[in-house]
């Protein structure tokens, strides 16, 4: 039975893990409304729903808050059954869990630390992120599928995704290069067939908007560096 | 077993491995499903299970280290970090016997293995957890009585001793 009872989402625009929530949303049709948050002036409302945090996203679900991207993936496939996004097979469950935290933890991380630093710290992120990237296109090789979750967009792809929109906004503000296509060509044609899927492509954030965006953050993070180390 | 992180836990069932200790216990949960259920039914209340044994995973070993590897401030700033993540722990169990409720589950699995760390922590940070939060203290006593936790958590005095040596092997006395 479909569950029509409100749902909610509290996100940023640039938000990699706010996008999560939204394309697991769309992909299994569910309605929601959208709440934009400016994360360096939260609201009272978003304290309240993640007085943990104080971060987006949070999806509100009948009134309950649920924060942490990858747990609410986690919600919305149990409560909404249809476009499944996890393999029925507990085996297959871990592995796709697994790959879903690497994705989070190695790729998307170490590619956001190389952009925000710089000198020894940036050769060292980089060589991670690439050391990451490495590990990310044995298994999609391995397993010969067009996206992680095979023929259709499952759990790790959309974990995964934010790189495919925002990689190479990133690449360009750190003055970093990690995706070489002929050094990666299953994870350059995964991003392809990722961004062609019209959920997936709809209402991404703009390109220069995003260079703007991350241009400012990376410089923040830089001074607050230098703060720290002079202190 | 684990190629691409070289780190245990790594469970292995019917040959095949599956790593990250909360993804193991996850898997234990949905195979051996008709005994003991960790995760409960309700989506909503699984969610709520994942985000505290995920702010487990994500804050005590890390802050617990840092008592123990740093010293002056940074050792102070972590000790008060520590308490200040047991506190939020302990108002989340709140007057439950469990945070899974009338059940052991999820998340006092998550927790629970810090217990025979605590001492260790408590030695290089000079305080004692049963002084900053009792409710949690008493949690883990409860816990401790159930034989699955009390004859697989190692000996606080082992822990300490091990750290010990390894802040030496570290060159970090």
């Amino acid at each position: 039975m479909e569950e029509t009872g409100g749902v909610k989402l509290l996100g940023f625009w640039v938000s990699p893990f706010a996008q999560r929530v939204k394309w697991a949303l769309k992909l299994k049709g569910v309605q929601y409304e959208y709440i934009e948050e400016d994360i360096y002036n939260k609201s009272p409302l978003l304290s309240k729903l993640n007085p943990v945090y104080g971060m987006v996203p949070v999806l509100v679900h009948n009134g309950k808050p649920i924060s942490e991207s990858i747990i609410i993936l986690e919600y919305i496939d149990e409560v909404w059954k249809q476009a499944p996004l996890l393999p029925q097979d507990p085996y297959e469950r871990a592995q796709a869990r697994f790959w879903a935290k690497f994705a989070e933890e190695k790729v998307r991380q170490s590619v956001w630390e190389a952009m925000c630093s710089s000198g020894e710290e940036k050769q060292k992120a980089v060589k991670s992120a690439v050391e990451a990237f490495e590990e990310f296109e044995k298994e999609l090789k391995r397993r010969g599928t067009k996206f992680f979750g095979g023929e259709t967009i499952g759990f790790v792809d959309i974990v995964a995704g934010c790189i495919s929109y925002q990689l190479a906004v990133h690449e360009e503000v750190g003055s970093i290069k990690i995706l070489d296509s002929s050094r990666f060509p299953a994870i350059s044609e995964w991003i392809k067939n990722f961004l062609n899927h019209p959920l997936i492509n709809e209402g991404l954030p703009q390109k220069d908007q995003m260079f703007a965006y991350f241009s400012k953050r990376s410089k923040e993070i830089a001074s607050r560096k230098m703060s720290h180390k002079t202190a | 077993m684990n190629p691409v992180h070289k780190k245990i836990p790594v469970l292995i069932h019917n040959g095949k491995p599956v790593c990250e200790s909360l993804i193991i216990v996850q898997y234990i949960d949905e195979v051996w499903h008709d005994k003991n259920p960790l995760l409960p039914s309700d989506p909503y209340q699984r969610a709520q299970a994942r985000f505290w044994a995920d702010f487990v995973d994500k804050k005590v070993y890390d802050c617990g280290r840092r008592i123990w590897a740093t010293k002056g401030e940074e050792k102070e700033a972590a000790k008060k970090e520590f308490i200040g993540i047991m506190k939020k722990l302990e108002g989340e169990l709140g007057n439950k016997p469990y945070f899974g409720g009338e059940d052991f589950g999820y998340v006092d699995v998550a927790l629970i293995p810090f217990y025979c760390w605590f001492h260790a922590y408590e030695n290089f940070g000079n305080f004692k957890t049963e002084t900053e939060c009792p409710k949690l203290v008493e949690w883990a006593k409860r816990c401790m009585q159930r034989e699955s936790v009390s004859k697989s958590l190692a000996d606080p005095h082992k822990v300490y001793e091990f750290i010990v040596s390894l802040k030496k092997k570290l060159g970090n006395e």
